[in-house]
């Protein structure tokens, strides 16, 4: 094998898995839909937990954010909001094609720039803060955001909002939605690629590493956090916009801002995964997503106590991930990886960095 | 932003109203206070931020509950709190908490929040979504005409409470564990060197956090209400109050816990009950700015 192929290789691989998935396993395209979700979930918290060290707990919030900034636009572009949202219950309210499509790409480019934009707001409160501070923090934040949209009447409080109905039929909403977000997913890999590949990435991995001496060599280290949480902010509110449309409701606790599903996902899939990688999140969702979707109906009841507990013997017992334990096991399949790869650290790197940078 | 307007005038036209919610807020930030000193301990000789502390408060409020439902006077949970929790305390430490103490601070955070999520569905199960509180039959006094009411076990819980804390106190500076542990907190090298069995310190010191979660969980069921899912919110709770007296400083957690007490009845009968919540958020999230604003201005992070 050659240079190129082998780094081009698992994108192709992604890329025929991702468009020819969806009519091989007619039944499971939304299970498979989700999986793209959950790997630009976990590929964005890895932008900073894995790269930069910067263990968030509250990603989810620019999910729901962006979620709820597109439903605004999309309904406010043609509606009252606070009329629709109260009228709901008892009207149905039709959305052409031409307003819906308008709607949606409006919204879901609104969604990204909101995101974004929050990214820095929210930024600017925690993300001088460290280890712990930060993720109680960024915790914080996604639990204010359910709580206060919770009792924001206007955007239909803990009701949530009734999405517009999809014009076309159901067979050819579902696969609308996932190739949106198989496309998003590819984007998102690619993207990364380039990114950790750049001195940008470089400068996440310093911080990561040493953020003093890095802020000692000259480093705008506050501006490259920043940026390094908008980037993923971006991508997860327009992940938000997407899914929001796709289930067709939306709702504060459990769908917009799920603190304790979705959000702690995010981390379990990276470091099942294996953490600051590039492949060990996607492994990670890849694994994790389909683990729960074929043992989750034979908890009854129990599956977020089994939750807890994959939390607690992936962090205690299993740190350094799927990803991590190959590198350790079989360090001569990575030797040849090229640069840009999870870094040329490869051989070195494993041992003590998966501590990260406290 | 009327009502709220509405709810100040109500305060300013009965001024004895503050003075209700003035009582109610320091007896039950009394609780808070001795939750906030074991979460302060742990952080402080561990080193290990613990999220699980609400939900060990919850375990504590279901097992006097339960005794209450059960005809045992719920005031016996107390005890059988402290000696449940000090149990569960222990197998935690044993199978999550003594693997991660050495590792990062992100580490055990996690680890203890997968903890949390164990104890907060399994709970969930068991006893279902509703929100349970434990009559105790005692009466309430009615102080001015009625406009300021104190249940008896309000009272009771703050006696308890306080009586709880200067046991602890007592026993950390006088007994030869309480020594032990507070030296292990300034040097845990100094203190294996010096021949203290640091692995039983921090054994015994998690343990004793658990328990004191079980009681001031046993008060929390007695003088308001249980939730599997309000783990969470007293974690938070406690968090804010030593993140914002700083976790060496024993008399300001304490006094913080009170300030939260009060904090709360005022914000709540200000806004609402449905804000409760989010208010406890937006403080913490407000302590965390303040006090990154603070260490700006010498160039360190709160870490």
């Amino acid at each position: 094998m050659n240079l190129v192929s082998r780094q081009t290789l698992p994108y192709l691989l992604i890329l025929t898995a991702g468009v020819f998935a969806p009519f091989l396993f007619r039944d499971y395209s939304n299970e498979i839909a989700v999986l793209w979700l959950m790997i630009v979930f976990a590929s964005t918290w890895d932008i900073l937990g894995g790269q930069m060290g910067y263990n968030s707990l509250g990603n989810i919030f620019f999910f729901g954010a962006g979620m709820y900034i597109c439903a605004i636009v999309q309904i406010g572009l043609y509606y009252d909001v606070g009329m629709y949202t109260s009228g709901a219950r008892t009207t149905h309210i039709v959305f052409t094609t031409a307003q819906y499509f308008t709607g949606f790409a409006l919204g879901t480019v609104a969604a990204a720039i909101g995101a974004a934009a929050l990214a820095v707001v929210a930024g600017w409160i925690v993300l001088a803060l460290r280890g712990p501070y930060f993720a109680i923090g960024t915790l914080g934040i996604a639990i204010a955001a359910a709580e206060l949209i919770s009792s924001w009447e206007w955007v239909g409080a803990a009701s949530g909002i009734s999405m517009p109905v999809f014009p076309f039929g159901p067979a050819t909403q579902k696969l609308f939605f996932y190739f949106l977000l198989f496309v998003l997913a590819f984007v998102l890999l690619v993207f990364l690629r380039w990114l950790y590949s750049t001195n940008f990435g470089l400068a996440l991995n310093a911080i990561r590493d040493d953020e003093q001496k890095a802020e000692a060599m000259g480093l705008h280290t506050r501006r490259y956090k920043r940026t390094a949480w908008a980037i993923s902010a971006v991508f997860l509110g327009i992940s938000g916009a997407i899914f929001g449309n796709m289930t067709g409701f939306i709702e504060p606790r459990d769908i917009a801002f799920p603190t304790t599903t979705f959000n702690i996902f995010m981390v379990i899939m990276v470091l099942l995964g294996g953490k600051g990688t590039l492949w060990g999140p996607v492994i990670g969702a890849v694994v994790f997503h389909t683990i729960k979707e074929v043992t989750w109906t034979y908890f009854l009841g129990w599956q977020f106590v089994a939750l807890g507990l994959l939390i607690v013997v992936t962090i205690v017992y299993f740190q350094q991930g799927i990803v991590g334990w190959l590198m350790e096991r079989y360090p001569g399949l990575f030797k040849a990886a090229p640069k840009g790869e999870p870094e040329p650290a490869l051989g070195v790197a494993l041992a003590p960095h998966a501590e990260g940078a406290e | 932003m009327e009502h709220i307007l509405g709810n100040i005038s109500i305060l300013t036209a009965a001024p004895v109203l503050n003075l209700g919610l003035l009582i109610d807020g320091v007896l039950i930030g009394s609780i808070f206070a001795l939750a906030a000193y074991g979460l302060a301990l742990v952080w402080g000789v561990m080193n290990v931020k613990n999220l699980a502390q609400g939900d060990f408060i919850m375990l504590g409020g279901y097992l006097t509950w339960s005794l209450g439902r059960h005809g045992i006077n719920p005031l016996f949970g107390v005890p059988g709190a402290v000696v449940l929790l000090w149990g569960i305390g222990w197998v935690v430490y044993r199978l999550v908490v003594s693997k991660v103490i050495t590792r990062d601070l992100f580490t055990s955070l996690l680890a203890t929040f997968g903890v949390a999520i164990m104890i907060q569905q399994s709970l969930n199960l068991a006893f279902g979504p509703d929100t349970q509180s434990a009559h105790s039959g005692l009466p309430t006094w009615q102080l001015a005409g009625g406009l300021v009411t104190i249940p008896v076990t309000r009272v009771i819980g703050f006696g308890l409470a306080v009586a709880l804390a200067l046991a602890v106190i007592v026993f950390m500076k006088n007994s030869r564990m309480g020594q032990a542990i507070r030296a292990t907190a300034q040097d845990a090298r100094a203190a294996r060197v010096l021949g203290i069995d640091t692995e039983k310190v921090y054994s015994f010191t998690f343990c004793l956090n658990a328990a004191i979660c079980g009681a001031a969980g046993a008060l929390v069921a007695l003088v308001w209400n249980v939730q599997p899912f309000l783990g969470t919110t007293y974690s938070i709770r406690l968090f804010v109050i030593v993140t914002a007296a700083g976790f060496g400083n024993l008399p300001a957690v304490i006094a913080a816990g009170f300030g939260m007490g009060v904090f709360e009845q005022f914000g709540g009968f200000l806004l609402g009950a449905e804000f409760q919540q989010a208010l406890i958020v937006l403080l913490l999230l407000g302590v965390l700015a303040v006090r990154q604003w603070q260490y700006l201005r010498v160039r360190q992070a709160v870490q």
